[in-house]
């Protein structure tokens, strides 16, 4: 695996643990993949928004989903989409998931080398029209891609992928795979010390990138 | 003449039997909970300590202590299940991978080990001493609300000394009926439904609190415990091995084995489906 090389390489660049507390969550079914990011925008004990969208469409089914060094992040995703959709007019054809997840990448890597490099986590989610199969992508700021079934950043990754492991399959329906997010989210709301504010949660599918309706205001059961 | 002989002469058998502070100690109805250890000659033990454990600020430690765990213990209407890793790693060393993390301090009584292996060995292994002491004084055995308060009195008197242990007591008493208690080295002491200690609590947690109701049944309740530890071993570096479980009834406890994790990690992925991400083909 490139990261652990690279984790040798630049071991003095470490996400802040503030950025811990943005919490990404991916997951793909049959034909759709589901995106979350939780919905605070935190600097240091202080939450500045409650509704931010830590989200950006690259193109009609490719969503990005991006956390980390403040300012970083949305630079970072607009700067990519911006070139996503250059490359489509130029072209005249979309890129399809796995391409816009390795032409992130590249671009990370080549961030990484650079005299400041962009420290953002993302999660790519996306849907292949042509091929008719849903795409996730993890991608961390070191400039690793793995594609994955589900996928996780900051403290999600320690309460939900246990939980994405035992009850998440590959063929699974959206009913199914709301199911399973929300089983995700509600652990998140029962154990981390801070309200994140909830997850806005989006859908990529054969019609595109739509949001759903995600209701967090329900405390949840606690043993 | 009287004075000097006074002076140097002694009552006949001064230096046999016991000291006057031992004699007090012996006459005192409970020992002292916390021993007289001999401290380090030095300014701060607790911040002395720190620098040569830290293996996080310190990679280069001269002691690494051995952390990672995953323990887990629950109530449930059958009683209260306790399952437990059985790794015990000492900075990126693998130490042992059979460890038993469950101490059996009586027939009716269980404690988990999490955190320093040392320090768990040790207090816990004193714990039953303390209880069984209860015992014979009292005739009867000691509560679980006690026996846990034993423990935590005695790690709060150590408190900055550098003692890292994070522990649950779980056993059926009469009077209690079944109790949980987690215990940790800040002198944290907590009665409560459902704890998971140690570096791979979150991944147990995510597991048991997705499917957690306190009138699980008793397969399922043994299923969870299981699957719970599974998951931890499966996504924390610093747990694995065997996984302990027991069930403490009302009648005492009742060990259900201490079985590897690789065979039940490809039975539950090959035939439930589950760890999707993980493939059992060469790519």
């Amino acid at each position: 695996m490139p990261r652990i090389l690279l984790n040798l390489i630049v071991h003095h660049l470490h996400l802040s643990s503030a950025s811990k507390m943005e919490n990404l969550l991916g997951l793909t079914g049959k034909d759709f993949t589901i995106v979350a990011a939780s919905k605070a925008a935190m600097r240091g004990a202080t939450i500045l928004k409650a509704s931010d969208d830590k989200t950006r469409s690259l193109n009609k089914n490719t969503l990005m989903a991006f956390s980390g060094e403040a300012g970083d992040t949305v630079h970072f995703a607009e700067f990519v989409q911006a070139n996503i959709q250059l490359y489509s007019m130029r072209n005249d054809t979309e890129l399809g998931p796995p391409a816009v997840a390795s032409f992130v990448r590249g671009e990370l890597a080549r961030s990484l080398r650079s005299k400041k490099p962009y420290t953002v986590n993302l999660l790519l989610g996306g849907y292949d029209p042509i091929t008719k199969k849903p795409h996730l992508f993890w991608l961390d700021y070191l400039a690793s891609v793995a594609p994955l079934p589900y996928a996780a950043h900051g403290y999600a990754q320690y309460y939900c992928l246990s939980i994405l492991d035992k009850h998440h399959h590959p063929d699974i329906e959206l009913e199914q795979g709301l199911k399973i997010l929300r089983m995700c989210t509600d652990e998140l709301q029962r154990r981390l010390p801070i309200d994140f504010k909830g997850m806005l949660v989006k859908v990529i599918d054969k019609d595109g990138v739509r949001e759903i309706d995600w209701d967090s205001s329900k405390a949840v059961k606690s043993a | 003449m009287n004075s000097l002989v006074a002076q140097y002469s002694r009552p006949a058998f001064r230096n046999e039997g016991f000291s006057e502070r031992e004699q007090d100690e012996f006459s005192q109805i409970t020992p002292p909970l916390s021993l007289r250890f001999a401290m380090p000659p030095i300014a701060n033990p607790s911040s002395f300590l720190r620098a040569v454990t830290d293996d996080h600020s310190n990679p280069n430690c001269p002691i690494k202590l051995a952390h990672g765990t995953t323990t887990l213990a629950f109530r449930f209407q059958g009683g209260i299940i306790v399952a437990t890793d059985s790794r015990a790693s000492a900075g990126d060393w693998i130490a042992s991978q059979t460890v038993k993390k469950v101490i059996e301090i009586n027939n009716c009584l269980l404690g988990t080990m999490a955190g320093g292996a040392a320090d768990c060995q040790y207090w816990l292994a004193y714990l039953g001493m303390q209880c069984r002491l209860h015992e014979l004084r009292h005739k009867r055995r000691i509560s679980v609300a006690a026996a846990s308060k034993i423990l935590s009195n005695l790690v709060y008197s150590y408190k900055g000394m550098g003692l890292s242990m994070g522990t649950m007591c779980a056993g059926v008493t009469p009077q209690e009926g079944p109790a949980l208690y987690y215990i940790d080295s800040d002198g944290t002491r907590l009665a409560g439904n459902l704890f998971c200690v140690g570096s791979g609590q979150t991944f147990a947690y995510g597991v048991l609190d997705a499917e957690y109701h306190y009138d699980l049944s008793e397969e399922d309740a043994l299923e969870l415990g299981r699957r719970s530890i599974l998951a931890a071993t499966h996504r924390d570096a610093f747990s694995g091995g065997f996984i302990n479980l027991y069930h403490v009834k009302e009648d005492g406890w009742v060990k259900h084995g201490f079985n590897d994790t690789n065979p039940i990690f490809w039975k539950t992925k090959l035939e439930k489906g589950e760890f999707s991400n993980v493939t059992s083909e060469l790519v």
